[in-house]
């Protein structure tokens, strides 16, 4: 074992190790708490966008234009009591939400904030791992489902592997254009090979793959129009219908986290990230002075706002129409793009 | 290069810490949680939801082949995808020799796919 790299990393001694892990374990914590009063306040931004579009006012009562909604809701849910059925599997119904919160916060590791902003700095593998733990998000659904011992839940747990596994395959296919432009899977490298061309966003160049990238992230998510697993109107809330108080909303929290976790995917491997495309900052270089934390920010806030929008305006799916969909029309698109993209940057 | 198994990955650690803290997370939620909520559970109360009546039959049932077929078709596409990213990576130092394995490659792919297409795996 060659540990001489260890030591580089972590430290020359004791103090300095203590010192390092405190400040990696403080940098965490301050991603997750951003994280979570994102979701808090992505609840209430999703509620004021609906109402609005549904002419009505959203959450007005608690706070200036309900702004402490999100509190008041947390403060309910935590005092709710915690039923769990008496004919359910226990152990697995109690570990199911903690999995499925697991596995979409364990993602913010990779993700590039802002300039060298990284909680796993120079993991090669950041796409992968990505993918990987949007996997292991499944198992909580699928537990969860399993364990209630309630039809509802049960078949809601069904719809949603079964729909989850089936976009995966079209959202891994996806970014496959985006690894052979930029040649690497760490999306800080993915961020630099942007910024190497005048446009500095490969939205530009592979747009087509932006689309099913999107599609495919609002399957994943269980959005709208793909929430089959917790189509109110039929299977009252799926796979959680038999959850209250603390563990739902951890549940609840997941589903947001994962939101906004496609929303930095799509930003960063689409969008460009922190960054601006390099044509903008040599026409308007006094842009610079803008941390880059605010572009990350506004691209993020744009694509949660699309989340909102298209479940404000589009039907629900039927289910076969949605299988057919990932199937048959996502998966041949993006084995197209893959070539197309690989033929193209061969020849040029 | 460094061989695998023969150093430390240390830049996973980040990794780990953020799975004991998000592990630690919820189960310090749950905890605390129950110091201060209700408990009063009674029979009817722990009874599965079924529309309000009481559950009939068993829940567990037989269910569509086609979510086996689905998940079966699944592990075939999801390492052929994964089989991509080695590929994309090296596209650059490989040239025209990676195009055209992966043209095989992707064409071999198809060939599985139409199969199920044909056998109607992806219809509902």
């Amino acid at each position: 074992m060659d540990i001489s790299s260890f030591y580089g990393f972590l430290g020359t001694d004791t103090t300095d190790f203590i010192l390092r892990m405190i400040i990696m374990v403080a940098k965490i914590a301050v991603v997750i708490v951003i994280a979570l009063l994102h979701v808090a306040y992505s609840t209430w931004f999703e509620r004021k966008i609906i109402g609005h579009m549904q002419i009505r006012l959203g959450p007005m009562r608690v706070g200036y234009h309900g702004l402490l909604q999100p509190f008041a809701d947390f403060v309910k849910l935590f005092f709710k009591e915690d039923i769990i059925p008496s004919s359910g599997d226990r152990p697995v119904f109690q570990l199911a939400p903690m999995i499925a919160l697991f596995a979409t916060i364990s993602s913010l590791a990779v993700i590039p904030f802002f300039n060298d902003f990284v909680i796993a700095k120079n993991m090669n593998v950041g796409l992968l791992y990505l993918f990987a733990m949007s996997s292991l998000s499944a198992y909580g659904i699928i537990l969860a489902g399993w364990s209630s011992n309630s039809k509802y839940a049960f078949l809601g747990g069904l719809r949603s592997s079964a729909q989850v596994i089936s976009y995966e395959i079209a959202l891994a296919l996806s970014l496959v254009g985006i690894m052979v432009l930029s040649g690497s899977l760490n999306l800080v490298e993915i961020i630099e090979a942007q910024q190497k061309h005048w446009y500095g966003m490969y939205v530009v160049v592979q747009f087509p793959a932006y689309i099913l990238f999107l599609i495919c992230a609002f399957a994943e998510t269980n959005r709208t129009p793909f929430d089959l697993p917790e189509a109110e109107s039929e299977l009252v809330a799926g796979y959680f219908v038999e959850y209250s108080g603390m563990r739902f909303s951890l549940f609840f929290m997941a589903e947001y986290i994962a939101m906004i976790i496609m929303s930095c995917i799509a930003v960063t491997c689409f969008w460009g990230g922190w960054t601006l495309p390099p044509v903008v900052m040599k026409a308007l270089p006094f842009l610079a002075v803008v941390p880059g934390l605010v572009w990350f920010l506004l691209k993020v806030y744009c694509h949660l706002f699309l989340f909102y929008w298209v479940r404000a305006t589009v039907p629900r799916f039927r289910y076969d129409h949605l299988m057919s969909l990932g199937w048959k029309v996502l998966i041949p698109l993006a084995l197209a793009n893959i070539v197309i993209t690989s033929i193209v940057k061969f020849l040029f | 290069m460094q061989t695998p198994g023969s150093y430390i990955p240390y830049e996973y650690l980040p990794i780990l810490v953020i799975m004991m803290i998000s592990v630690m997370f919820s189960v310090v939620v749950i905890l605390v949680g129950s110091i201060f909520r209700l408990a009063r559970p009674y029979k009817e109360k722990l009874l599965i939801y079924e529309s309000g009546n009481p559950p009939v039959g068993e829940t567990r049932e037989r269910f569509s082949i086609k979510f086996y077929i689905i998940a079966m078709l699944f592990v075939v596409f999801d390492v052929e995808a994964v089989f991509l990213y080695p590929w994309a990576l090296v596209f650059d130092s490989i040239g025209l020799y990676a195009v055209i394995e992966m043209m095989l490659f992707i064409v071999m792919l198809l060939i599985g796919y139409v199969y199920a297409w044909k056998k109607e795996a992806f219809n509902w």
